[in-house]
């Protein structure tokens, strides 16, 4: 793909120029830490990021780069599965909502990474640890995954709305949050838009 | 790392005895000609000096990330550029970039090159008009900024020639460009490259060694290097308190690799308003080089690689990231195979610069803290969204 | 400077009025005289809310340079103001304070809604914290469309607003006659501001397509 002398693309999941910081000294020193293979990412062991944070900043991973917060719903997945007499069938499951905390870590003394840390935790009321402690750059962030998402983080310094009103009653990032009905006719064309909208239909 | 720095600081307010004088709280902003926007600083004073501070975000909180989440993946670039309006270049190009990781689409030469040199302009522009504001917030009302929108002028007028607007261009597409260049637009290019250290000549003996400037910047707002990598600071602000860190050189993302350019950083640990003031200057001296070369390599050929007509991406995670003018600019993409994205996050390097805005003020005087803010170089469309 | 010849007790038609002009005498009405000073020494307010800001800065500085029409004294303090340009997106948070500012500044005023965000929402409109036009609190007098509007458009704006204060008659008009207008602020509540528009100087347009409430329930 790259003639000589033509810097390296960017390919998917990886940054260039840069090695990947290896994911399994992690895994070992924290075997309950899972590794997400399609998504690139460590998932932290349930009230043991706290730990496992400090641990990488001993490492020499001292530079967070990202704080932000993913709303999965409770879905349905399909999948294929082979059964005992070897034919395939497709089965139906319900996987649970979930709110994912995910951190980007990098190491600038060693100019290395990025090593993607997610903190999983229930949709209803969800906690997770603070990794504010740690790294400095969590602060803002995590109030703003707060405000958005309504994650609760134990452990942080000055845990309160950041981009909203302080009596805003919600949290307009979660995928299922439901503005309040404040749409008045204007002579656009905005119903048509709305409608196609609604449809599945998306607007460039 | 000590870890000293890396705790996070006591939100009590700070008592001071043997005072009989009360505190006074001040709200400045959100309408406040010194805070670059609707940013509010609420000042706790004792006299003059800041004794705390707590910055208040969200006036300009435009839901930029939720409505992203509801369009189209290209549907979002022209948003990009109201992140930061001065740099709605650089930010096209993150976005590009995380969403070129995504669908693998080869960006050709000629638009490489483009890119780099847009992205090159645009670091002048940013760096002009904050040197601009940041002397006008000491006091020079009106003059330096004139001179310094004087020249950012000429460089906007190259970009609408390219890309039909002055501010938000909208020029990048995933695998490369809009469009190409008009006819001769590299020479007008080039003539205004070749005249800007002229102008930067001029601006440094105005300023760099300013009586005022010097005794009001120096030793005003430090910020140490282990605190400014524990906080996440990047960019400039970070190269001011002694650390290298240039994502053109770490990711040499793009064609950066083919370049010869410097990355000026202070050799101290002090970090203070002069350090960032001057490695921004410094950083139009090396801006300057990285286009001369640009614009002596560049050739002919197409702007715009194989990029799918519907952009619908397979499941995956991204994370791309752009040296911007500001810091490091990222983009978190999670795509779900829809031709919409499911997570769609800008990491904002305005907002989180500020994360030590109140260790820097602390025992300053409330004057100084203008300042102070005026060299962290912020724009509320990428601090709130 | 001509001027419509409606003034009462002076009865002059346009001959007599070129000959006194001949002859060094100049009869006009305080009206056009006072609107002619204060269309020619607007002092807009320094009021950056977004994007547009930075154009409207650009059309301070030298290439555009709004002081060719008089009105290059941005004011810091709306206690010191004439007009009051909504540069960019108003958001829920902060249309409050734009209300008190517009509150605080002394008669007459006059606003100017730059930008397809302060006029409509603009490309943020669907957002959840975008207030869809700035119109729906306080009364705007100039529409400026543009996303963001080039400087020259700002001063064509201006342009505008002078000649909409020449046709403004002292004795009717609501800035001299009404006192300072203020307008209530609104407040926050769980969800969006309260009230989500002031009644006295915005409706929602009345609806063709709306049927009546007993056809759509039956």
């Amino acid at each position: 793909m790259a003639a000589p002398g033509q810097s390296q693309r960017p390919t998917a999941g990886g940054s260039h120029g840069v090695s990947e910081r290896s994911h399994e000294p992690v895994l070992q020193q924290f075997p309950e830490a899972e590794w997400d293979e399609a998504a690139g990412a460590i998932i932290a062991p349930l009230g043991q990021a706290r730990a496992l944070a400090e641990w990488l900043l001993g490492q020499g991973v001292d530079y967070c780069s990202n704080v932000t917060g993913v709303d999965y719903l409770e879905r349905e997945v399909k999948e294929k599965v082979t059964g005992e007499d070897g034919k395939v069938e497709t089965v139906t499951r319900t996987e649970p909502g979930r709110m994912d905390v995910v951190y980007h870590l990098y190491s600038m003394r060693k100019q290395t990474g990025p090593l993607v840390l997610k903190q999983r935790t229930g949709r209803e009321h969800p906690q997770v640890q603070s990794l504010t402690p740690v790294w400095r750059s969590c602060e803002l962030q995590e109030r703003e995954v707060y405000d958005l998402f309504g994650v609760d983080f134990t452990g942080h310094p000055d845990q309160r709305r950041i981009l909203m009103w302080d009596e805003f009653e919600g949290h307009p990032m979660r995928k299922d949050y439901t503005e309040p009905f404040d749409y008045e006719w204007e002579p656009t064309p905005h119903d048509e838009i709305l409608d196609k909208h609604q449809r599945g239909k998306v607007i460039v | 790392m000590s870890s000293a720095t890396a705790t996070a600081p006591n939100y009590e307010l700070i008592q001071q005895d043997g005072l009989d004088t009360g505190l006074l709280e001040v709200s400045m902003g959100p309408h406040h000609p010194s805070t670059h926007g609707v940013f509010r600083m609420d000042v706790k004073l004792d006299g003059e000096t800041v004794v705390d501070l707590s910055p208040v975000f969200g006036y300009l909180h435009r839901n930029h990330e939720k409505l992203a989440e509801n369009m189209s993946y290209l549907g979002s670039m022209p948003f990009t550029d109201r992140l930061d309006y001065f740099n709605s270049m650089t930010n096209n190009w993150a976005y590009a970039l995380a969403a070129e990781k995504l669908v693998e689409i080869e960006v050709p030469e000629r638009a490489e090159y483009l890119r780099v040199i847009m992205a090159e302009l645009t670091r002048l522009v940013n760096h002009l008009s904050l040197v601009g504001f940041f002397v006008n917030d000491l006091g020079a009302l009106g003059t330096p900024l004139l001179y310094a929108f004087r020249e950012r002028e000429k460089i906007l007028d190259l970009f609408e020639q390219a890309s039909g607007a002055r501010m938000m261009c909208n020029y990048f597409r995933f695998g490369g460009l809009r469009n190409d260049v008009p006819e001769g637009w590299l020479d007008r290019a080039r003539e205004v490259v070749d005249r800007f250290p002229v102008f930067l000549d001029e601006y440094e003996k105005l300023l760099c060694e300013n009586e005022i400037i010097l005794s009001r910047t120096q030793g005003v707002g430090n910020l140490s290097r282990d605190l400014a990598i524990s906080a996440g600071i990047t960019g400039p602000m970070l190269r001011a308190s002694g650390e290298r860190y240039d994502l053109r050189k770490v990711d040499r993302y793009g064609i950066y690799d083919r370049f010869q350019f410097r990355v000026p950083y202070s050799d101290g640990d002090v970090g203070d308003c002069y350090d960032r003031f001057i490695v921004r200057m410094l950083e139009m001296r090396e801006s300057i080089g990285i286009l001369k070369q640009a614009l002596d390599g560049i050739e002919h050929g197409p702007v715009l690689g194989n990029a799918p007509k519907v952009f619908k991406p397979k499941p995956a995670e991204v994370y791309g990231r752009v040296e911007a003018p500001k810091g490091e600019l990222g983009f978190y993409l999670i795509a779900d195979g829809t031709p919409k994205p499911y997570r769609y996050r800008v990491r904002p390097p305005s907002l989180i610069n500020l994360t030590v805005l109140r260790d820097m003020c602390l025992g300053q005087k409330v004057a100084d803290a203008v300042i102070i803010l005026g060299s962290i170089d912020i724009v509320l469309g990428e601090v709130d969204r | 400077m001509t001027t419509p010849n409606t003034s009462p007790g002076i009865d002059l038609d346009d001959t007599t009025r070129a000959e006194l002009e001949r002859a060094g005498v100049i009869v006009s009405k305080v009206d056009t005289l006072y609107n002619w000073a204060r269309g020619g020494s607007v002092w807009p307010l320094t009021f950056g809310l977004a994007c547009c800001a930075i154009e409207m800065i650009a059309s301070a500085t030298s290439r555009f340079d709004i002081s060719r029409f008089g009105s290059e004294v941005f004011r810091p303090t709306p206690r010191q103001a004439d007009l009051m340009i909504v540069s960019g997106t108003v958001t829920k948070k902060m249309a409050p304070q734009v209300v008190r500012i517009y509150n605080q500044m002394p008669e007459p005023k006059w606003v100017i809604a730059m930008g397809a965000c302060a006029i409509s929402g603009g490309p943020f409109k669907q957002g959840y914290n975008v207030l869809k036009g700035i119109d729906r609190y306080i009364p705007v007098d100039v529409y400026l469309p543009g996303c963001p509007p080039r400087p020259e458009a700002v001063l064509q704006s201006l342009n505008y607003l002078q000649e909409k204060i020449r046709t403004q008659d002292i004795q009717s008009d609501p800035a001299f006659t009404a006192g300072r207008r203020q307008y209530p602020v609104p407040e926050f509540t769980g969800t969006d501001l309260e009230p989500p528009y002031n009644p006295e100087v915005w409706q929602p347009p009345a609806n063709p397509n709306a049927q009546p409430l007993e056809e759509a329930t039956a």
